[in-house]
């Protein structure tokens, strides 16, 4: 009798765990096929500019960019080659080039000359100077348009690099101070008692000392302040105005989208060359953006 | 390319290092002048120096003369009172803006952190999850003005009957028998709605990044001791990964909300604020170029300043902890 019912409970058990399998897998199947298709639904709208501007116009407009993957397969750079050379694309890329790269490395090595100060010296004022920073983190750069743009107007910087270089530094400023501060403080200390004790300057613990151990905590936020300056919309329309022969890749697309509403032979090949840069930063760099992020958010 | 645009890469390349460590080797020069005890009072000062001026008369100078000439008429000639902000909260457009910003408010966050939440706790459990957070985090990279293009291609409208080119339309019509292509840009029903998708398309990638190392932070003994007391899953997140994330859910919430009281790229290159399409920012730089009213621009700038002063505090008094 006994070794009966044992058998049924064990019958049972086996059931149950049959059954505790099969819901595991299911659940398991619904979870890669969510984000599977997550994933999917994701990528398609830049998957789909990609492959439209690889496309004729006609093809374009008259059918879906997916049949561009069922024969005939053909495909063009002609969009390409117009949109660089009657569409000012080619010009606006080395106008972004020349607009990011000094608003990049300016902001970042005078933000480490203050953070350093503020990691490093005993000064009055100190602690309410860098919690005015803080507070400067969140401001809407809306606010300092209009004083900013009456300023530039008076000492004719209105549409030059220089004007838009500064106003970028001193915008990317805040994050700076505040990403590279977080980051001295957590170097130790005893390095730099030692360096003092040898008599080594301050100019010479920055640039011996400080800098080669901070450079992934420079490579996240130059590439943060890169991206953000290479994207930026706002300030160039503002500060550079419509000028063709200085406008970044931003401003001559939304030109582009003004003049050629339903041109998408230009607009697909505009957008892509202008997100060519960031995404090769992106798939090489990606560690070091997603930190910079990281350390920007999330305080450990 | 002009050679005159190269030498001015390679001078802004080189020049702005060169100038900049020139100027730190000067102030340590500059210090010496002074005796031992002066030093240390000045040399913090001269390293915070071009910091500190860029921020003064960049931002800080800026704030307080935008409040003043909120107050102003539109050639900042004449005092004119509370009339700027009457007209914010009066005029039609204006309300209609403050209403669209309130919708991006509230389904852009919600949408961005609950969306990220659930990627980042259910990608923590595949093995190819850095891939698929990539693929999420992928839009982040992408300027706003190409996400525009993207996306008003992705919404492209033909009339019914001809070939949909625009991805969502023919999937629509395909999937949905007799299913009508919609203009998802120009019907005022959910053309706003449309915007903000293309804004979480943006910026959930965000969120699943910064949750998903909150939710690795999380020790690992925690939830095995709750496993070993016979929590499920659905205990452990609610009891566990959810109080513990909080802080960082606030940070991630918080910052969003800053991100989309500001939005403009999106609006000004997909609808230009037309069809009842209008956000504050927007509005703003039509006062700015189209109407030159800087009185009104500045007002608007100011309501968004005092929007995001709840946002500050929070930051101020963790940084005081």
């Amino acid at each position: 009798m006994k070794k009966l019912r044992d058998h049924k409970i064990e019958n049972i058990l086996i059931k149950n765990k049959i059954s505790q399998k099969i819901i595991y897998l299911t659940a398991r199947i619904i979870l890669h096929l969510f984000i599977i298709s997550f994933c999917i639904i994701w990528v398609i709208p830049t998957l789909g500019l990609l492959v439209s501007s690889l496309r004729t116009k006609e093809m374009i407009r008259t059918t879906g960019w997916w049949t561009a993957f069922s024969p005939p397969f053909r495909f063009t750079l002609s969009n390409y080659l117009k949109v660089i050379q009657t569409g000012n694309m080619g010009i606006s890329f080395i106008n972004s080039l020349i607009i990011a790269i000094p608003s990049t490395v300016m902001p970042i090595l005078i933000a480490s000359y203050a953070a350093y100060a503020f990691t490093w010296m005993d000064f009055k004022g100190k602690r309410a100077i860098f919690l005015i920073i803080i507070g400067l983190l969140v401001v809407p750069l809306q606010i300092t348009l209009i004083p900013v743009l009456k300023l530039f107007n008076f000492f004719k910087l209105t549409g030059t690099f220089a004007g838009i270089w500064i106003a970028h530094c001193a915008y990317g400023l805040p994050f700076a101070v505040y990403l590279l501060h977080n980051f001295f403080k957590q170097l130790p200390n005893e390095i730099f008692d030692s360096a003092f004790m040898d008599g080594a300057t301050h100019f010479q613990i920055f640039f011996y000392l400080v800098l080669p151990v901070s450079l992934p905590a420079f490579a996240s936020l130059c590439i943060f302040q890169f991206m953000w300056v290479w994207n930026d919309l706002l300030i160039a329309l503002i500060y550079l105005g419509g000028s063709p022969e200085v406008a970044p890749v931003t401003v001559t697309i939304s030109n582009l989208v003004n003049s050629y509403g339903g041109g998408w032979e230009y607009l697909t090949s505009a957008a892509f060359i202008s997100m060519i840069l960031p995404l090769m930063i992106f798939f090489t760099l990606q560690k070091y953006f997603v930190k910079g992020i990281l350390s920007g958010s999330v305080k450990e | 390319m002009n050679t005159a645009k190269f030498l001015l890469i390679i001078s802004a390349v080189l020049g702005v290092p060169l100038i900049l460590t020139f100027y730190l080797y000067i102030t340590e020069k500059t210090v010496l002048l002074f005796n031992y005890k002066s030093r240390k009072k000045v040399r913090p000062w001269l390293w915070l120096m071009p910091a500190f001026l860029l921020l003064l008369i960049f931002i800080i100078y800026p704030v307080f003369n935008t409040l003043v000439v909120s107050l102003m008429d539109k050639n900042s000639r004449g005092f004119i009172g509370f009339k700027n902000y009457i007209y914010i909260f009066t005029d039609r457009e204006m309300l209609l803006a403050l209403r669209n910003n309130f919708l991006w408010v509230l389904f852009f966050t919600s949408v961005t952190v609950v969306l990220g939440l659930i990627l980042a706790v259910l990608t923590d459990r595949v093995s190819y999850e850095k891939i698929s957070k990539a693929i999420i985090f992928l839009p982040m990279a992408i300027s706003f003005v190409a996400a525009g293009v993207i996306w008003k291609f992705m919404y492209e409208y033909k009339p019914p009957g001809s070939v949909q080119i625009g991805t969502i339309n023919a999937v629509m019509t395909a999937v949905v028998q007799g299913a009508e292509p919609k203009a998802w840009l120009f019907d005022k029903t959910y053309n706003n709605f449309a915007l903000i998708l293309v804004g979480i398309w943006i910026w959930t990638g965000f969120c699943v990044v910064v949750l998903s190392a909150g939710i690795k932070g999380i020790s690992n003994d925690l939830i095995e001791a709750a496993k070993i007391d016979g929590a499920n899953e659905f205990q452990i997140f609610w009891r566990i990964i959810l109080p513990l994330l909080k802080p960082t859910l606030i940070v991630v919430a918080t910052m969003m909300f800053i991100n989309v009281l500001k939005i403009f790229d999106i609006i000004y290159i997909m609808t230009n604020g037309a069809l009842d399409t209008e956000v504050i920012a927007n509005r703003m730089y039509k006062e700015m170029f189209i109407f030159r009213n800087f009185g009104r621009a500045a007002s608007i700038a100011v309501v968004l300043l005092l929007a995001v002063i709840p946002a500050m505090i929070i930051n101020l008094k963790k940084e005081g902890k």
